[in-house]
């Protein structure tokens, strides 16, 4: 006697039972993940929201009393950020390039090994390297943080770079050169805009990553509560640095701005992320 | 033993017909074909071809006429692909990539110790079995492609070019009213024309093809053919296939690569007209596989 397909097997029953179980167990586990997301951002915005005002934009950081605003840390922010993607771009997109076209070999390997230990590395740790290389001897000062940061973007960038570059067929490398395209001509032409879009993510991401960081520059910018337009000499503001020294302050006032300042944080890594996304879509590698 | 016979004949009928043409086409083929005869010969003594510590292909011979097509046959994995890239110096892009012996173009060996791959690669160029035209670029930048990368070109000059190139792969009446599109919004039809413009372009005197049409339906196929034909009159041209009436229809000699047991380097076979390779072929094996008992 055959069993017809309507027939219902318990093998069939448990089956159907296990499946919806994990299926609700993914379904939870996706909803925590993103509610404690939700729940930060949305904390975020309801204690940040009520620090902005025309004063919170324009005046400097102040940890005592009312008032005080974050102008000086936004600027210390954009101008930290700007030196150290000076640095940490071309040189951690040179490592990129180097590593997907050249760096199939021993020296290849060993700065895979020591971008991806560096990747991983304590960010605090950086700021006091950095303490002890430049702080030292020139005192506090914005520039030191953007070397800190700098190193910190430099294996994101190149491990990305490298990522992506990889992903350009070879046959595209093949058809340049079969045409008599020298290989460096090649990949600079030919290879490099193919991953042009993904290299932009990939820096962007990098940008956002170091943005909200704070730990490095504790020991390198220190904190300032004045105006210094001079990245070069003398303690700078930053808007994480500020988050994190007014948010310890005992006025409630000051507490208030800090989340203000939390929110701006988390609204630059929100932006810059969106850009990367936007400019990966429209890419020819992604 | 006639067995492509038949192909034979309606491939004579075609360019027959291609001969008569319209007035008007035959025309504009004069007018832009330049004049210079470019076609050289390439002669190939004793290569044998290694990845790494594995020889691929052994002591592999070959006398390729200028104005004539080549062809390249056998079962998969005997070598083909592997000689064909030797020729133009590709092969020594794959890891490992080495030879031994001697290929000579125009009496030159291009394999010396003082010659640059990359002016090799200017004199032959390659199409590949997949087509790949560069992702970033316009139908029109593919196509001078190879002569922006290499040297400067005026603007006139360029134009010209890419017209003329495009008929010769004949392209030009499906894409000269969108030069400036994307080349990858092409078919895949088109885009190995493109592929076979941009090769042009660059004016070698050996063209090499792997597959080129292996990865296309009948029609692209066809299409692809009859450039060929053409090609040949200012080419030389030697091109890799896995489909043997295509090998018979439109090429002047077949060289047919084999592996006697699995595990050896390819060999080349047999090397013939192929007419004789195709009716009165010299070994069994050769016999066997253009009566498709195997591969």
């Amino acid at each position: 006697m055959t069993t017809r397909l309507t027939d219902v097997t318990s093998n069939y029953r448990r089956r159907k039972l296990v499946d919806s179980v994990m299926t609700g167990v993914a379904y939870v586990c996706t909803a925590v993940a993103v509610a404690a997301l939700g729940f930060v951002l949305f904390y975020v915005v309801v204690r940040g929201l009520g620090a902005w005002n025309l004063e919170f934009f324009t005046s400097t950081t102040k940890y005592f009393g009312e008032g005080g605003g974050i102008a000086n840390a936004l600027y210390g922010t954009a101008v930290i950020v700007a030196f150290a993607a000076l640095m940490g771009v071309p040189v951690g997109i040179m490592a990129g390039i180097y590593l997907a076209e050249y760096g199939e070999n021993r020296l290849g390997n060993v700065v895979r090994f020591v971008a991806d230990t560096m990747t991983g590395f304590p960010s605090i740790v950086l700021g006091l390297f950095v303490y002890g290389l430049l702080v030292l001897a020139y005192g506090f000062h914005g520039f030191a943080g953007s070397v800190a940061l700098a190193v910190m973007m430099l294996p994101i960038v190149a491990r990305t770079t490298e990522e992506i570059i990889r992903l350009v067929p070879d046959s595209i490398r093949e058809a340049s050169l079969a045409l008599g395209v020298p290989r460096w001509k090649t990949i600079l032409r030919v290879v490099i805009p193919t991953a042009m879009s993904g290299i932009i993510t990939g820096v962007i991401l990098a940008l956002a990553r170091v943005a909200g960081e704070t730990a490095p520059l504790i020991f390198t910018i220190l904190g300032n509560q004045f105006w210094n337009t001079d990245p070069f000499s003398g303690a700078m503001a930053a808007v994480s640095l500020f988050v994190f020294e007014a948010s310890k302050s005992p006025y409630e006032a000051v507490q208030q701005t800090a989340w203000g300042g939390a929110l701006v944080l988390v609204l630059i890594v929100l932006v810059l992320n969106l850009t990367a996304r936007f400019i990966a879509s429209r890419g020819s590698v992604r | 033993m006639r067995i492509f016979g038949e192909t034979k004949e309606r491939m004579d009928k075609r360019q027959a017909d291609r001969r008569q043409g319209a007035p008007g086409e035959r025309e504009v083929q004069t007018r832009t074909a330049p004049a210079v005869e470019r076609a050289q010969e390439m002669v190939v003594e004793n290569l044998s071809a290694y990845y790494g510590n594995f020889k691929a292909i052994t002591d592999v011979s070959m006398h390729i006429r200028p104005n004539k097509i080549t062809a390249l046959i056998g079962p998969s994995g005997c070598g083909k692909s592997t000689f064909i890239r030797t020729l133009n110096r590709m092969h020594e892009v794959a890891p490992g990539g080495r030879i031994e012996g001697r290929v000579l173009l125009d009496g030159e060996d291009i394999y010396a110790r003082d010659v640059d791959p990359v002016r090799v690669r200017r004199r032959v160029g390659m199409v590949f079995q997949k087509p790949n035209p560069f992702p970033t670029m316009s139908i029109y930048d593919n196509v001078v492609a190879g002569l922006k990368l290499t040297r400067r070109r005026k603007k006139s000059e360029l134009d010209e070019i890419v017209e003329r190139t495009l008929r010769q792969a004949a392209l030009w009446d499906e894409v000269k009213n969108k030069l400036s599109e994307s080349g990858t919004s092409l078919s895949g039809g088109q885009q190995q024309r493109l592929c076979i413009a941009r090769t042009l372009a660059v004016e070698p005197e050996v063209i090499l093809m792997d597959e080129p049409a292996s990865a296309l339906d009948p029609i692209s196929t066809q299409k692809i053919e009859d450039a060929m034909e053409e090609l040949k009159e200012r080419y030389t041209v030697v091109i890799v296939t896995h489909n043997m009436q295509q090998a018979a229809r439109i090429s002047d000699y077949t060289g047919f690569f084999y592996i006697e047991n699995m595990g050896d380097p390819g060999r080349l076979w047999e090397f013939d007209e192929t007419d004789k390779i195709f009716s009165n072929p010299g070994r069994k094996e050769t016999e066997d596989y253009v009566t498709g008992r195997f591969g």
